[in-house]
């Protein structure tokens, strides 16, 4: 009965990152493509279905919890999709972010080349994409190596905030522009970040083991606190 | 999607003597689904439940009053053949009751009582029936070997089998599971899980955490009034009524 209500669970959940997934790719086609259509839509249809989803997967969660008692490797595949479900809610918003910037920027001339913000894209969604395989297949060594792809977004958006801060200092009437552009990659790196997140919970729900901490602090041993 | 309703209780009181049971309970039961009803001792779950084929009858000073309704048909009706009502609406009980005969005859029982012979029919409900009954296999080698001869889950199981043999439409369960250790519990539980396809099942538990996993509906009821019934999830996560919080969260019961 359990692993019935489990499946089902854990398919909702891939169609809501699948949801989740699209709308990021969305708003970034958006703004390559100067397609409003597309960016309208990922805040007016595809975030009310998110929000959907949220509600309903916390829902089952709950009442799979209550129900059934789940223990062991159930109780932190429960626990971790109720994460999973908060982190998706935060990509969703993070996608309507960088759609309502998208929106802002393609009525304008561009301040810059749209080159790093396309492949800080690819890599946060694939980043997010790989996640959810991982999380799907229990696969811990693509889980491992997400977490190390984190680097790369997070290199692209220290160089778009140079960029940035260049251009500002240059040209005064880019400011806003320049602001929108920051936010977006700002967001593609929450984006990032969270992907990093789902994988060390399908560390924790495979092994057992919570690499949290110990990766933070190597984290910021080598580069830093992350902004 | 609108739920067939196979079942429904009106204004449902009942007394042993002077002593009130249920007051006034009104319950609509879903076909093919399972609905438990739970509550402390003394709540009148098994009261309602006996209520449902008329087991309470024979019980001296017992009286009913309200209406059950059957598909339609009041089962307190005069014109209401009570064999009837039983084949349609069997009943498991708490301790597993085997006759102490072969696990076949068991079986047999309720087809020959009602005066059929042909050994093909009867072998062919014998197998379906030990098979939705989910012992089929267990036993198929022996099926003329005594019915007390097996454990107490399988004898529980023989006694589904034997309430399936005579085709009801409902099967009550009163405390199925109480005698039961823990893994024949499970196979107890998993079996009313599949049986909800065919059957509309309703389960008497005092264990809160059995009607959790196994239901689709719960009431649940105290000092015999229903006090809330609803979707099985709903009652454990968010119940409206403040005593079914109370007896969930063990404040009492």
């Amino acid at each position: 009965m359990l692993i019935e209500k489990m499946a089902e669970l854990k398919h909702r959940l891939i169609e809501y990152a699948t949801l989740v997934e699209g709308m990021i790719n969305k708003s970034i086609k958006g703004l390559l493509e100067k397609d409003e259509n597309l960016l309208e839509d990922v805040i007016e249809r595809d975030e009310p279905k998110a929000n959907n989803y949220d509600r309903e997967i916390d829902e089952t969660c709950t009442a799979l919890i209550a129900q059934f008692e789940p223990l062991a490797k159930d109780l932190r595949t429960v626990v971790t999709i109720l994460k999973m479900n908060k982190d998706l809610e935060r990509m969703a918003d993070h996608a309507v972010n960088i759609s309502e910037s998208s929106l802002f920027l393609i009525a304008r001339p561009l301040v810059k080349p749209l080159d790093d913000v396309r492949s800080m894209a690819r890599t946060a969604s694939m980043m997010l994409k790989d996640s959810i395989d991982a999380f799907v297949n229990e696969n811990v060594a693509l889980a491992r190596d997400v977490c190390d792809r984190d680097e790369v977004v997070d290199t692209v958006g220290e160089k778009i905030l140079d960029d940035m801060a260049s251009f500002i200092r240059e040209k005064r009437d880019g400011i806003r522009r320049s602001l929108h552009l920051m936010r977006i990659a700002h967001n593609l790196e929450r984006v990032a970040d969270i992907s990093t997140n789902i994988c060390e919970e399908v560390i924790y729900i495979v092994e057992g083991k919570d690499i949290k901490h110990h990766k933070t602090e190597e984290r910021e041993a080598d580069h830093g606190p992350t902004i | 999607m609108e739920q067939e309703i196979i079942i429904q209780i009106k204004d449902a009181n009942s007394f042993y003597g002077a002593k009130q049971i249920l007051k006034n309970v009104t319950l609509n039961i879903p076909a093919q689904t399972v609905t438990a009803l739970m509550g402390p001792s003394g709540c009148g779950k098994s009261t309602l439940i006996r209520c449902l084929n008329r087991m309470n009858d024979l019980v001296p000073r017992f009286r009913f009053e309200g209406n059950v309704l059957y598909k339609g048909i009041d089962l307190y009706g005069k014109d209401v053949d009570i064999t009837d009502l039983r084949r349609e609406i069997g009943m498991v009980f708490q301790k597993p009751n085997p006759f102490p005969k072969s696990i076949y005859e068991n079986v047999a029982y309720g087809i020959r009582i009602q005066g059929i012979a042909n050994r093909e029919f009867i072998d062919g409900i014998v197998e379906e029936s030990l098979k939705r009954a989910a012992l089929w296999d267990e036993v198929k080698d022996r099926l003329h070997e005594s019915a007390l001869s097996l454990s107490g889950g399988q004898q529980q199981r023989i006694c589904i089998a034997r309430a399936l043999a005579v085709k009801p439409h409902v099967i009550l369960f009163d405390e199925p599971c109480s005698a039961l250790d823990p893994i024949a519990t499970a196979k107890i539980e998993e079996l009313i899980t599949d049986l909800k396809n065919n059957y509309t099942i309703i389960v008497v538990t005092h264990n809160t955490a059995q009607a959790a996993r196994v239901s689709d509906f719960t009431a649940f009821l105290y000092l015999g009034d229903l006090i809330e019934y609803g979707p099985t999830a709903k009652i454990f996560t968010v119940p409206q009524d403040k005593r079914t919080e109370e007896y969930l969260t063990g404040k009492f019961g």
